[in-house]
């Protein structure tokens, strides 16, 4: 059956396909405008300051590096689960997550107070660092990763394409909770101090990184005018609900877990009640819009053939995304830290008070430029390379 | 006469590779001679542990306010007030006990841990602690991820926003990189356990060392046999990072 499969580069020229192209570059480039004026002036001129010191580009970048991990399940259902249904999509699968990745790396170096000393993050590295260990996670996976889509492409190497798919699905795995550990490993702070949120980031990475994936291909196919049987759709939509339902079921045990200790019910409090922006993010957009209105959407019986509530659902785990990524690092940093229980806390420098953060212009652009950057690459490297499959037809067996 | 021409290969590659090694040394030489100076600089007394003993009894809020000033002159930074984004090396800090509302001030800085998380976290290694306890950040190798400002538990560390002019030439200190409290490194460089750092300095008059700076590691050291008399508070102790700061009357 696999062999009947037949790939072919996007050959549209239609003005739409050439709008989203030439918009996508836009913001990308904005992104970068962004990046240099806030790499010029100091990131006095973004909201970050001493007590935010992560601000609204890592939400982007970690979302999009979560997603890149996430973006690559397809193509290892195909090689690792032997899923012969998923194969058509694994070329796509893996260039997706490729450029996930390289979107979301590029905004944190050009976060960096010192962007042009990449060389030496690239040199010197204290492997005690889970930082450090991440960036040679992240290298390694573009490296595997496109070794892995060669093998796959190569006819004479299609019977490496396996074991390359594996080291590709365990290395994915890991990098997840390297970026998970980003936050689980920093024991000084309630909010983070986890090991909850390794496999919370990896169970994350599974549902976001699909959405995209469902919404390119759908936009693709569309764009090129190819054939999209509603049966491919199914079988995707299915697995985005169960994966949604397990971030929640994950969110669940990580709070309830919290909620247990009494030291930290002025944590879970800040999130669950009283903490304003971060309160409204948790309960309106994450879990009201970005989980319980998707799963409404793919599971409720008038809908389920609705390739248009497939979409919704997509583009609402995304922005449920980003609100949880907020919560998680913004609002983990709002939260004061706890320096002398029991006394009433007062400096110059915002201790004991809930920290303040509105995100400025450079870092949406940044944010949103990193974004765009990465789809950029996608849609560019389907233009150039027989990525996706000319149609996929009704499953005759 | 016929030459032997295996033997003149041989000769001549035993030559090159004797030159080879003699350049090697000549360029390496100098090399792991400055290493080992600067090992020696970084860690002048080996066996010493520096410390400060900070009695908060002793120090009224004028006390601590002269505390952060003295740091501000002695290493260029200023704070405008309400800033968020201005350097803090030291900070003054207002402890109220809500029962009582019995009130006292301290100064905060960085801690000097024994375990410092900025360190482990540090992908670049450019924050390191040195042989002597006391924790820097080598600014030439920070790449500013702000890492360990999110690891550290006492909030002892600024990111600097903005293009800095006239620096003092005892505190580099530029845009993008990442800064704290050095406990006066350059006088303890200079004086050794006869330093006293700035913070203390403003403070201790007519010998009432209410920041007492010292050997932990010495037990005749007056810091060690004040510790040994009155005990010393660890901030997160339950943290288990061992700071070289101590306070006493908490």
């Amino acid at each position: 059956m696999q062999s009947s499969i037949r790939y072919a580069e996007i050959r549209t020229s239609s003005p739409g396909y050439w709008g989203i192209l030439i918009a996508l570059f836009a913001v990308a480039l904005l992104g970068v405008a962004g990046a240099h004026h806030m790499d010029v002036e100091g990131h006095h001129v973004s909201g970050m300051s001493n007590q935010i010191v992560w601000g609204l580009p890592h939400v982007f970048a970690i979302f999009l590096i979560v997603a890149a991990s996430g973006a690559l399940n397809i193509a290892s259902l195909a090689s690792v689960f032997a899923r012969q249904d998923y194969k058509p999509l694994a070329r796509f699968s893996a260039i997706l997550s490729v450029a996930l990745l390289v979107g979301g790396l590029a905004i944190l170096l050009l976060d960096l107070g010192r962007p042009e000393r990449l060389i030496v993050a690239m040199t010197q590295y204290n492997f005690k660092s889970i930082f450090a260990w991440n960036i040679i996670l992240y290298t390694g996976f573009v490296v595997i990763v496109v070794a892995y889509l060669w093998l796959m492409m190569e006819r004479r190497m299609q019977r490496w394409s396996k074991p390359a798919g594996l080291v590709a699905f365990l290395w994915r795995l890991v990098l997840t909770t390297g970026t998970g550990s980003i936050f689980g490993f920093l024991v000084a702070r309630e909010a983070f101090d986890s090991a909850l949120l390794a496999p919370l980031f990896i169970i994350m990475s599974f549902a976001f990184g699909l959405a995209i994936f469902i919404l390119l291909l759908m936009l693709s196919f569309w764009l090129d005018q190819r054939e999209l049987d509603g049966s491919h759709l199914q079988r995707l939509r299915k697995l985005l609900g169960i994966f949604i339902a397990a971030v929640l079921y994950f969110v669940v045990v990580f709070h309830l877990t919290k909620l247990y200790g009494t030291q930290n019910h002025g944590f879970e409090r800040f999130i669950l009640m009283d903490g304003g922006i971060y309160t409204t993010l948790f309960w309106l957009v994450q879990i009201g819009l970005g989980s319980l209105l998707p799963l409404a959407l793919i599971y409720a019986p008038p809908l389920q053939d609705s390739a248009k509530s497939l979409v919704a659902a997509c583009l609402l785990v995304i922005v449920g995304a980003f609100a949880q990524l907020y919560i998680i690092i913004i609002g983990g940093q709002a939260y004061p830290l706890n320096i002398f229980p029991g006394y009433i806390v007062a400096s110059s420098f915002f201790d004991g008070v809930v920290a303040e953060y509105t995100p400025s212009l450079w870092e949406f652009l940044l944010g949103f430029g990193g974004l765009t950057a990465a789809l950029l690459i996608a849609m560019l490297v389907l233009r150039v390379l027989p990525i996706m499959p000319e149609a996929l037809r009704a499953e005759s067996g | 006469m016929a030459t032997n021409p295996g033997k003149l290969l041989q000769s001549s590659r035993r030559d090159f590779l004797k030159g080879t090694a003699a350049v090697a040394t000549i360029l390496i030489a100098p090399g792991i001679f400055l290493y080992k100076t600067g090992q020696a600089a970084a860690g002048l007394e080996r066996e010493a542990r520096w410390g400060m003993l900070i009695d908060t009894n002793a120090l009224s809020e004028a006390d601590v306010d002269a505390c952060v000033s003295a740091c501000q002159r002695e290493h260029g930074w200023q704070t405008a007030e309400g800033s968020r984004t201005d350097a803090q090396w030291v900070r003054k800090l207002r402890l109220e006990e809500p029962e009582t509302g019995h009130q006292k001030f301290l100064p905060m800085m960085c801690q000097h841990c024994e375990s410092p998380p900025c360190v482990d976290v540090c992908p670049t290694g450019a924050s390191f602690k040195r042989a002597d306890g006391i924790v820097l950040v080598d600014r030439h190798t920070c790449i500013g991820c702000r890492y360990c400002m999110m690891a550290c538990p006492y909030k002892a560390r600024s990111f600097i926003h903005e293009n800095l002019k006239d620096q003092l030439p005892v505190a580099p200190r530029g845009k993008g990189t990442v800064e704290s409290c050095t406990m006066c490194v350059h006088r303890v460089d200079r004086d050794g356990a006869d330093a006293v750092p700035a913070c203390a300095e403003a403070v201790n008059r007519n010998d009432s060392k209410a920041i007492l700076f010292g050997n932990l590691n010495d037990p005749q050291s007056e810091i060690s046999r004040r510790l040994r008399e009155l005990g010393g508070t660890r901030l997160r102790a339950d943290m288990g990072l061992n700071p070289g700061v101590r306070y006493q009357g908490l």
